[in-house]
Formats: structure tokens, sequence, C-alpha cells
């Protein structure tokens, strides 16, 4: 690790004596750190001066903290433009092979780089900070809370991180500085509603709430520098056809993926599905650990919100359930159009699930999956304070066709992880985009012949059968 | 020192390098020679480990080069087809540069570059920045470059490409002197002349393929077959028959000279000027006709597309 260091340095040292050497790097990074913070110290007086003509003090106290975030990170937005130029620009400046044939792994070449755009950005960041808070302090005398400024610092850190990780990636995969900036809409656009959330964040001033934002950034970070790593490819760098895009290429490949070896049905099945359950077995143990640890989160939160006792009275359910089960919201119980609502709601559960995940290496699918183990968590709670046994409620409600529906969302989940592993995993064999279209196909073949079967037979249980035990339970 | 084994390349369905097989010994210089796209510079990145052989092996100062791709990279020496230069640096730096990621000491790596700027006759450029460099002197540095670390096996791809005639020979001299210090050579270029003068081994390479490889004295033989010799006589021969031996054939004849090709001159050619002047000829000179590698590379190149042409037909 050491050696590898060392080595990175190497790259790291020239390319930050490169960037000092030109203005169009130097120039905004001196203008973000010294004069940015001198407007926001301007705005924060003003801010103060006028707020307190009105008896609003609390608007300056949590605009302060606010704008030492923003002060904190406007240097950084320049790490994006210097990282999304790191690999392709050396490409397109024709300066790369000469690197590429050194004895340098990718490791060190890849770290290198990554701390050379990092490090001037993030040095104009803390330096931004500083200015802002003296500013601050001889204009009204805010001093920040120790926690609050170690939480901004580790908070510019992570987003520098985050933002130069993800803009490498996309730097190290394509071939042209023009397709890696149209790339990073993909980095600006989740970054903008993260900041977006941050600011809410900060003027709700549940600043605890923050170490989630700092810690949910660290993993992702981590993330993207391993798919970097993991994907950096030498090969890749000198070609010419990576951006091209090429659809027949991309069919005949996922056709291959998803057709898989052929052969008689149960061999094919035995090989290509089967198969594939078993190669995903670790993503589906960490996709049934997520939905337990989802619904024990939720059966936490029972105690946090929790609800009168006289408003969940078993009395009126059991009344509801005799008389008017038929239509409890918009699910028709015993009815194939229930069937068709109930099935097409998981199936756009999943939909979105999947799509997510895509973007988020599978983070955001987990997380809305597991988001109705959470709720389910938290009224089998409930019912327990309200002294009905928790495995009453769950037989009565869940369990008749969550035996088969369960299994499928556990199996969805899996399916996700493994679509996000598939971007942080090296592949010797493929290119990213090969690698992950091979997953797809898989993703699909599960899909179709596992999952939707599995819903539907979930779907017409939760109709016909579940209404039925719940009667019989309830009714008793 | 260099060996590839059936080495190939195939970019999705193209097939770039077709089974090459070279041998490249220390102390040898082997000329790569080829038109543009021939499949030249892929089989150097494959020997860089840039790039990825498809199928075949290749070894490199004895290591693997998908195995110990790190240690191949160590060993060679790449002069690559574009400089790979840093316009903001300067020239002591961007050697120092590479010298650290050579893993070289510093005192090491200053007397280097100072032998080597010396060497390509590059101390006067030390204090402009490489960007205000002509293309002669960006060539010179890339070269030095390659050399930084005393590399055992030298890639080099159009090493005097861009150069004047005056840096062009420099270059050529360098390279004769680092043949002379056991290096295994390997020089892709387009320039006949220089691989006549440099290379012990040539490799003539199209459409991924060697076509036709060995000294330039065995390709001649190869490809445009046996020496052709001229004898100038004293007087006209009008229609005189020649007293030729039988394993010297005629091919030309003009007035007062005529031409023939043996595939032993040093037997059949003592027998002609025996036989020419018992038969009373007065021979004033004998010369072997010069052969190009140009001749050569064309007859290669021709001959394969003849080939070529008639497998489509």
């Amino acid at each position: 690790m050491w050696i590898n260091l060392q080595k990175a340095m190497i790259i790291t040292r020239r390319e930050i004596r490169d960037q000092f050497r030109d203005w169009r790097i130097i120039t905004p990074i001196i203008i973000l750190t010294v004069f940015f913070p001198g407007l926001m110290n301007f705005t924060a007086q003003q801010a103060v001066d006028f707020v307190s003509k009105y008896g609003a003090a609390v608007i300056a106290d949590r605009l302060i903290p606010f704008l030492l975030m923003v002060v904190g990170f406007f240097p950084i937005s320049v790490s994006l433009v210097i990282a999304l130029e790191s690999f392709v620009g050396e490409k397109e400046r024709r300066s790369i092979e000469p690197l590429l044939s050194s004895p340098l792994t990718d490791v060190q070449l890849y770290l290198g780089k990554l701390m050379a755009v990092m490090f001037p950005p993030l040095i104009g960041s803390y330096l931004g900070i500083s200015v802002y808070l003296i500013g601050v302090f001889r204009q009204v005398g805010w001093v920040p809370d120790t926690t609050l400024l170690i939480q901004v610092i580790a908070l510019a850190t992570v987003q520098s991180l985050v933002m130069v990780s993800g803009a490498v990636v996309v730097s190290s995969q394509t071939t042209s500085v023009r397709a890696a900036n149209l790339l990073a809409s993909f980095i600006i656009i989740p970054m903008a509603l993260l900041l977006v959330g941050e600011s809410m964040i900060m003027f709700w001033a549940r600043y605890e709430v923050l170490w989630w934002a700092i810690f949910g950034q660290a993993i992702i970070a981590w993330l993207l520098i391993r798919t970097g790593i993991a994907h950096f490819n030498r090969e890749e760098l000198l070609g010419i056809e990576l951006d091209t895009l090429n659809f027949p290429w991309a069919w005949q490949v996922f056709k291959s993926a998803f057709i898989g070896q052929p052969g008689p049905i149960w061999k094919w099945w035995r090989i290509n599905v089967w198969g594939t359950l078993i190669k995903l077995k670790w993503s589906i143990l960490l996709s049934l650990l997520f939905t337990i640890a989802g619904s024990l989160i939720g059966s936490t939160q029972a105690e946090v919100f929790s609800i009168p006792a006289d408003v969940l009275d078993w009395g009126y359910l059991e009344e509801g359930l005799v008389t008017g089960i038929e239509e409890i919201g918009p699910i028709r119980f015993f009815s194939i159009e229930g069937i068709g609502i109930i099935f097409i709601h998981n199936l756009r559960a999943i939909a979105l699930a999947s799509l997510l995940g895509v973007f988020s290496f599978g983070v955001l699918g987990i997380i809305t999956l597991v988001l109705p183990f959470s709720i389910i968590g938290y009224f089998t709670a409930i019912a327990s304070q309200t002294g009905l046994s928790p495995w009453t409620f769950l037989l009565g409600f869940v369990i008749p066709h969550g035996i088969v529906e369960v299994p499928a969302i556990i199996l969805t989940g899996a399916l996700i992880i493994h679509l996000g592993l598939t971007l942080v995993s090296p592949n010797d064999n493929y290119s990213i985009g090969e690698a992950w279209i091979r997953t797809l196909g898989d993703w699909t073949r599960i899909l179709l012949l596992v999952v939707i079967p599995l819903l539907l037979v979930a779907a017409f249980l939760e109709v016909y059968i579940t209404p039925l035990v719940a009667l019989e339970i309830f009714s008793k | 020192m260099i060996i590839t084994d059936n080495l190939t390349k195939w970019f999705n369905d193209i097939l770039a390098v077709d089974r090459v097989n070279l041998h490249v010994k220390k102390g040898e210089v082997l000329a790569l020679l080829g038109p543009n796209g021939a499949g030249k510079t892929t089989t150097v990145r494959m020997l860089t480990t840039v790039l990825r052989p498809s199928s075949g092996t290749a070894k490199v100062a004895g290591h693997d080069v998908i195995i110990d791709d790190g240690q191949v990279r160590a060993a060679v020496g790449v002069l690559t087809e574009d400089h790979g230069l840093y316009n903001r640096m300067y020239i002591r730096e961007y050697l120092d540069f590479f010298g650290q990621i050579y893993g070289m000491a510093a005192e090491n790596r200053r007397d280097r570059i100072d032998y080597l700027l010396g060497k390509f006759d590059l101390l006067d450029a030390v204090n402009l920045s490489i960007g205000k460099y002509s293309k002669g002197m960006r060539q010179k540095l890339s070269l030095a470059r390659s050399l930084l670390h005393s590399p055992p096996v030298l890639l080099l791809d159009e090493p005097t490409s861009a150069m004047d005639p005056a840096s062009a020979r420099l270059v050529r001299n360098a390279i004769k002197t680092l043949r002379s210090e056991d290096r295994a050579i390997i020089v892709c270029t387009h320039n006949l002349a220089e691989a006549e003068e440099l290379a012990d081994k040539i490799a003539i390479i199209r459409s991924g393929k060697i076509i036709a490889s060995g000294s330039s004295e065995e390709l001649k033989e190869q490809l445009l077959g046996p020496g052709e010799y001229q004898i100038q006589l004293a007087q006209a021969l009008n229609n005189r028959s020649l007293p030729l031996p039988p394993s010297a054939e005629l091919t030309e004849r003009g007035p007062d000279w005529f031409r023939y090709r043996v595939t032993s001159p040093e037997n059949v050619n003592p027998l002609v000027l025996k036989n020419l002047i018992s038969a009373g000829f007065a021979v004033v000179r004998v010369e072997e006709i010069k052969r190009s590698l140009e001749s050569v590379y064309l007859q290669a190149v021709n001959q394969v597309q003849d080939e070529e042409i008639k497998h489509v037909d």
C-alpha cells in the first residue's frame, strides 16, 4: 500500500505542478477561495442586519452555517472540471501512452490521478472555509460549534471525493473530453439534488443528520473508486470505439447472455436458471439481510411514532373484514381485477427499484425494496403494542401471500445488488459496458422466469387466500 | 530477448495482428516494415503490455507479457508513435518525472539526464518549456525518455520521423551504439534506407501478417531471386553468342554488355570470366547489380496482393 501511494504521489506531484501552471485552473480556485467567501461574509452581514430588524434572528442563525457549507463546496466544483479530463484529456493530448507503458500499476496510476485532481480544489475549499470563518467572526462574532465545523469539513471532503471519483471513472471510460463532459450530468444532477437536501438539513438545523450524509457519500465514493480501479483498462484508454453507440452489438451481447448455454429445456433450465441462482447466492444472502434489517428498523420506529391504542381497535378491523373486505382501498379482493392491480403494483415497484439501483450501485434500489418490510416491521410492532401477537398479525396479513412474494422480492434485491456489483468488480474478459449488459441478461432471465411467475402467484394468494386467512383469524 | 509465438490481436471482428512470430536476440536490431495500418504499432503495444494479446504468447526480457506485465514494462524503453510530452514542463523535470517512475535513484537520474541531454544535443533547450520545442527536438526528447532507465529492450516506433537529416543521422548513430551495448531493439519504420542501415533482420508486415523476414540479403535472395551481375566488354557484342555455363542465366544484353543471374557467384563467376576470355572477349568490368530494399519490399507486398486477388477470384 505504501509503495502504491509513493508511486501514485509521483503522478500527483507532477499533475499538481502542471495545474498550478495553468491560469485557467488557478484563477477560479483563487476567486472561489478568496473573493467568494468575502461575498458570503457580506451576504451574512446583510442578512443578520435585515432579519434582526424583524426579530427573526433564527434565520440568521441558520443562514451563517448554511453559507459555511456553500463556501466549502464552491472550490470543489472546480475539481469536477479537472477530474473529467484527467485520463481522457491526456489521451486527447496524446501524452498517455508513455505513462501506460511505464511500470506503474493500474492502482498507482489511478490513485495518482485521483489525488492530483482532488488536492488543489480541496485545499481551496479549506482555505475558503477559513476565510469565511475569519470574516464572519470579525463581522458578527459568530464562531461555529466544533462538531459543526468538523461536519462541514468532512462534508466538503466526501463531496469532493464523490465528484472526483465519479468524474475519474467517466474520464477513464470515455475517449473524448466532449463525451466526458456530456456524461458529467450523471454527477452534477445527483450532486445538485444532494446539495438541496443538505441545505434543507442546514436550515432545519438537524445537524446530526449530516453524519448520515457524510457516511452515505463516503460509501458512494469508496464504491466509485473501486469501480474506477476495477475497470481501469489500458487498452480501452487507447481505444477509439468506446464512445460509439453500437445497438446491434449490444443486442447480440444481451441475447447471448439471456439465452445462455443452449440445450434441452431441463438442462437449459438447470444451467441457466438454477445455475444463475446459485451464482447469486451471496447477493441473495445480502438481500435477505437487508430485508431483515429493514424490518427490524421499522419495528424500532413503533416506539418513536406510536399509534394511540384507541385509534387501533382490532374490533373495528374484525368488523371491517367481515362486512367490507371486498373493497379495501384500491384493492378488489376475490376478483381477477384485484390480481392485476396487485401484480402491476409489485411490478412497478420492482421496475422503480431496478432503475434506481442502476444509478446508485444498487443502494437506492435496495432501499426501495426494503421500505415495505420496514412498514411491515412497524405495523407488526404496533400490533404487538396493542396486545396482538406479532405472529398472529403476520399470519393474518403477510404470510399467506408473503411466502411467495417475499422470496420474489429478495431475489429482485439480489439481482439489483448483482447489477451494482458488476460495476465495482474487475473483469478481465469484458469491458465495463459488456459486463453490465451480460449481467442485465441474467437479470432479465431470472426476472421473467422466476420473479414474475412468483409475483403472479403471490398476487393470486393475496387476493383470494390472504383475506380468507385474515377473516378466519380475526373473526374468532 | 524478444520472442513472440503466434501473437494475435483482434479488435472486435478486425484481425489487427495475425500469428506473428518474432525472435530478436541481444545486440540485434529488427526492423518492422509495413504500410500504415499493417499492425506494427499494435505489435509494439502488445510487447509493451498496453494491449493484451487475443491469442499467442510473447516474452520480453524473459518475462511473459500477460503474466509479468509490470516487469515487462520495467524492462522496456518505448518510443511511442505520439511523443507523449507535457508541454508545460521543462526537459529536466520531465525526464526526472519518468526517472522516478522507473525507480531510479536521484543521483543516477541526474547523471543519466545530463548524459542523454548531451548525447541528443538538447542542453541548449533546458530553459525552454517543452511546448516550445520543434518536432525534431520533441522526437529526440522522447527517445531520451525511452533510454533513461537503460532498458535491455527498446521498441522504437518511427524513431526518425519528423527529423531533419542531421538529427536523423544523430539518432541513427545512437541506435547503432545501443545495439553494440547488447540491447534487443525493434524499430518500426517506413524508411527503407534506415531499416537497411540499422537492422540485422527485417520483417515485412502486411494486414497484420509477417509476409517476409530475414536479413536484408536473405530477403533479396528470397524475394528477388539469385543475384544479378553485369559484365562490361571492351568490344561490341553484335550477334555473337555468349559462352555462359548452364548455371548462369542470361537476363539482358546491350551493345557491349550483358547481365546474368547466378545462385552461387563464388563458383560460377570465375567460370564465366574464363569462358569469355577463352572465347576472345575482353572484359572491362564485372559488377553486381545493386538491389534496393525498396524493390524487396514492393515485391513482397505485391506478391501477397496478387495472391489475395487470386484467392478472391
